[in-house]
């Protein structure tokens, strides 16, 4: 009765972090095209329902009524498999994010995460590797020469800034004394690692941003160079589920720096109201995202790769050796 | 409920050692070096699945970050880069080379078969069970011995990575100066 019990909960917990996350990531398209409209000073979509509401759920309709084109000079079984690959590791990764702490529920004790890994924070560093794959692998496989650039770029980009990217964390986890995520925002209690350990949230976020390829990094796609890059033989749902891929690993990010800098599900008020803190940070980092794509330009291909190895990793390895000699100092 | 469990993980071994073994049999036989690319990573991941069933999951995880994610996409790079997949059709002729080498997969198998049925580990247990692990941590355990006990051999290992690296710097160099 117990592993049933135990059972149920897990799935439970399954369906309701997908639904919520999936809602999320339709309303978060509306919220970027809203945004950037106000950024731009134009109303943004406004037709379909009442403040375009309705207007996710017109591009789904639309994307899944488009007609599926596979090229002829595709790889077909890649270029059917990408944009799959995509999706499953941006929804993989948010299953070692806790989004609230151990809470009661029904007389049960329930961990507000889905498992609750040892080496969580390498489980997330390993999975975001292997959703650029998709990215390449897509444009590789459309059989187009943009295609296979954007594929191209998108490995050099990854490859360069996975380090900072990897180099940024090591900081939290000496701070925290582990790699669990759970174990990381509990040593977030007294002060948040945004305040103790500034520098390693400013190098997440823009190695972060690179790994999602935003802008200013949104080199892969970048529709004035190479027309969309690496999706730009896809159409129909395979578009659509790179679009939803590419949202759902913006959110992952997101919750990934509210985790790791800003405490995780932590703030005032009894602990069934940590998920609703964790969204809130959550949303402040994809507004962030959104307000930073309003602002900035395209850098240029050669720039992102000298700032990602001559200025960015430099860095990281200064941080890391400084935050260690803090930490073995006490001050930190 | 162990049986079950046990069930579970002697099924989760027998197809995540068959897809190991195949993968890496399709790797070699195909003819497209991205293909050949792709079935290495999914070998790489079956491992990791293996380090897993062990309780090792520091190490089934670096696997996958450092060979399946990193690795793995610094050699689609090259493939990409330098177009192998347009003259891929490379012949299947017979070459010495390549007999050569069949010949000393031949002979470490059946070095490794040996070695299985004449030593084996079975059955002894070493200092961290799968209790003691799940108590202090896969990652604390691995970094302990590393920086413990195996603290000489990490550090010899990190300073032929730096002789490589050296080395790449200088190959990169000398052609930088005959360009000029």
């Amino acid at each position: 009765m117990e592993q049933l019990i135990t059972l149920g909960i897990m799935v439970v917990k399954n369906i309701v972090v997908v639904c919520v996350l999936m809602g999320f990531v339709a309303y978060t398209t509306l919220l970027e095209r809203k945004l950037l409209g106000r950024l731009q000073v134009r109303p943004g979509p406004n037709r379909v329902g009442p403040f375009g509401l309705l207007q996710p759920i017109a591009d789904g309709v639309k994307s899944f009524f488009k007609e599926d084109i596979i090229p002829d000079e595709a790889d077909k079984t890649l270029y059917v498999l990408a944009p799959g690959i995509s999706l499953f590791a941006a929804l993989s990764m948010f299953a070692v994010i806790p989004f609230g702490p151990t809470v009661e529920l029904f007389g049960q004790q329930v961990k507000l995460v889905i498992a609750d890994l040892d080496t969580g924070l390498l489980y997330l560093l390993a999975l975001a590797t292997l959703g650029e794959y998709g990215v390449v692998l897509g444009g590789w496989a459309s059989g187009n020469k943009y295609g296979v650039l954007g594929a191209l770029r998108a490995a050099a980009q990854m490859i360069s800034y996975e380090c900072a990217l990897g180099l940024a964390v090591i900081g939290t986890i000496i701070i925290a004394g582990s790699i669990n995520l759970s174990e990381i925002v509990n040593a977030q209690a007294g002060l948040w690692f945004v305040a103790k350990y500034p520098f390693g949230f400013i190098f997440y976020l823009v190695a972060g941003l690179a790994e999602i390829n935003r802008t200013p990094f949104d080199m892969p796609e970048s529709e004035s160079e190479l027309a969309c890059g690496f999706n730009i033989e896809y159409s129909s749902m395979k578009f659509a589920t790179f679009m939803i891929a590419e949202y759902a690993h913006m959110f992952t990010v997101a919750a990934i720096v509210t985790t790791l800098f800003l405490g995780g599900w932590m703030g005032p008020g009894p602990a069934y109201l940590g998920p609703l803190w964790f969204i809130i940070k959550v949303f402040a980092i994809i507004f962030f995202f959104i307000w930073e794509r309003g602002t900035y330009p395209r850098a240029r291909y050669d720039h992102i790769m000298h700032f990602g190895w001559k200025f960015l990793l430099p860095l990281t390895l200064l941080n890391v050796v400084v935050t260690a000699a803090l930490v073995a100092m006490g001050v930190l | 409920m162990i049986g079950i469990g046990l069930g579970f993980k002697w099924f989760i071994f027998v197809v995540m050692a068959l897809t190991a073994v195949g993968s890496s049999l399709m790797m070699v036989t195909r003819k497209n070096p991205i293909h050949s690319a792709l079935w290495l990573i999914v070998t790489f991941f079956s491992v990791a699945v293996l380090y897993v069933t062990l309780n090792a999951t520091f190490i089934a995880v670096a696997q996958v970050m450092v060979y399946a994610g990193a690795i793995m996409m610094l050699v689609l790079f090259v493939i990409m880069l330098i177009h192998l997949e347009w003259g891929a059709q490379w012949g299947r002729k017979k070459s010495f080379p390549k007999f050569i080498g069949g010949f000393i997969t031949l002979i470490l198998f059946v070095q490794i078969l040996a070695g299985v049925y004449t030593y084996s580990d079975a059955g002894q247990h070493g200092i961290y069970t799968a209790q003691k692990l799940a108590e202090i941590g896969n990652t604390r355990a691995v970094g302990a011995l590393l920086y413990g006990k195996y603290a000489f051999a990490f550090e010899v290992a990190s300073i032929l990575l730096l002789v490589g690296i050296v080395g790449a710097v200088l190959l990169a160099r000398k052609r930088n100066e005959q360009e000029r």
